[in-house]
């Protein structure tokens, strides 16, 4: 009987298969990193000349102090009301003198945009809470997403996130830009 | 000919379960390849606040991370956040070399893209965060993801 031909038994390998299975199961970490994506500002040249100035109408300041008190343009704000004043300053469907201005560009796959020349300056106190920071960081986020929803919709019919074509991704950044500066930081509340 | 029997109906009905091993299988290498096990121990508590206009980060193997929160392990080194790098508490001095060390690691042509993400914790003072990014902005490493999970945001106001 030795020549028979040897088998090996294969039924255990379900049972194995399953073991590792179960560990990789255990072990696996699917969460994709996911956030707030921005540019820093680079480092300040000493020797490079100073920006052009921007008008002060076209400037729209956003202060947070170290208690996550709000001030937008001088006036005591709640992060609620931040999204909608935000996009009334960027749109200015009136022409009003005292919220951002606007100029008449051409953008490739658009033709004549009315572009938003507003620049929205943000500043936080050394003692503001990194939840009340992000907090207004994804208002200003919203309140421009929420504009290029729009633009997108009138030109291309779909919404911005929904714009697969890079052109077309491009032109919408363009017609409106995100242009949120953070200033150098200040330290008054003393508070960490 | 065919003999036609009246089925019974009372006929066990077995299964083949020869290509059952072959679907684990592929259950196996599915979670094998996906597997990415934890690289750090965290030392701090990274409780992050919630955002809704986030971005997912592609390419992960070019996203370095930075921690700050309180440590967990209060009793014996406070309450007060720091700032954990790879495995250790750093100081925020110690970014510098952190992002050079990270960049070194990284292809040459694949510099530009890094990202630094930025896990801090919900409760944590601006000061330090500040602090974080004004040494990024020294070393030039400018493109950064303020890690969120999704959600309506949480400020209490």
């Amino acid at each position: 009987m030795a020549r028979m031909n040897p088998e090996i038994n294969a039924g255990s390998m379900a049972d194995i298969a399953f073991l590792l299975l179960i560990f990789f199961l255990v072990t696996t970490t699917m969460d994709v990193d996911s956030g707030l994506i921005r540019m820093l500002p680079p480092p300040i040249d000493p020797n490079a000349p100073p920006p052009p100035p921007v008008r002060e109408r076209d400037v729209f300041v956003v202060l947070v102090d170290q208690f996550d008190r709000l001030l937008v343009e001088g006036q005591i704000s709640r992060v609620e009301d931040l999204r909608r004043q935000t996009k009334e300053f960027l749109l200015n469907p009136n022409n009003d003198p005292s919220l951002s201005d606007k100029r008449i560009a051409f953008v490739e796959n658009m033709g004549e945009v009315e572009i938003s020349r507003g620049v929205i300056s943000l500043q936080n106190d050394r003692g503001t809470s990194y939840e009340m920071y992000i907090s207004v960081q994804n208002e200003l986020a919203a309140a421009i997403n929420e504009i290029r929803d729009n633009v997108s919709r009138q030109h291309f019919d779909r919404r911005f996130s929904e714009l697969t074509d890079e052109d077309l991704i491009r032109a919408v950044r363009e017609a409106v830009p995100m242009q949120i500066s953070e200033a150098e930081p200040k330290d008054i509340g003393g508070r960490r | 000919m065919a003999r036609f029997k009246k089925d019974t109906g009372q006929k066990q009905v077995k299964i083949n379960t020869a290509s059952l091993p072959d679907i684990i299988f592929m259950l196996l290498f599915f979670f094998m390849v996906t597997t990415t096990m934890r690289e750090t121990t965290l030392f701090v508590r990274t409780q992050l606040p919630s955002a809704s206009e986030i971005q997912k980060l592609e390419r992960k193997s070019l996203v370095s991370f930075i921690y700050i929160g309180p440590p967990l392990q209060s009793q014996v080194f406070g309450t007060e956040p720091r700032i954990q790098l790879n495995d250790a508490f750093a100081s925020v001095a110690e970014i510098a070399s952190f992002v050079a060390s990270e960049r070194e690691a990284r292809q040459e042509a694949e510099r530009p893209l890094m990202t630094t993400s930025l896990k801090v914790d919900r409760d944590t003072r601006m000061g330090i965060v500040t602090d974080v990014k004004q040494e990024l902005r020294l070393v030039n490493a400018l493109k950064i993801n303020y890690s969120t999970t999704r959600g309506e945001i949480s400020a209490r106001r």
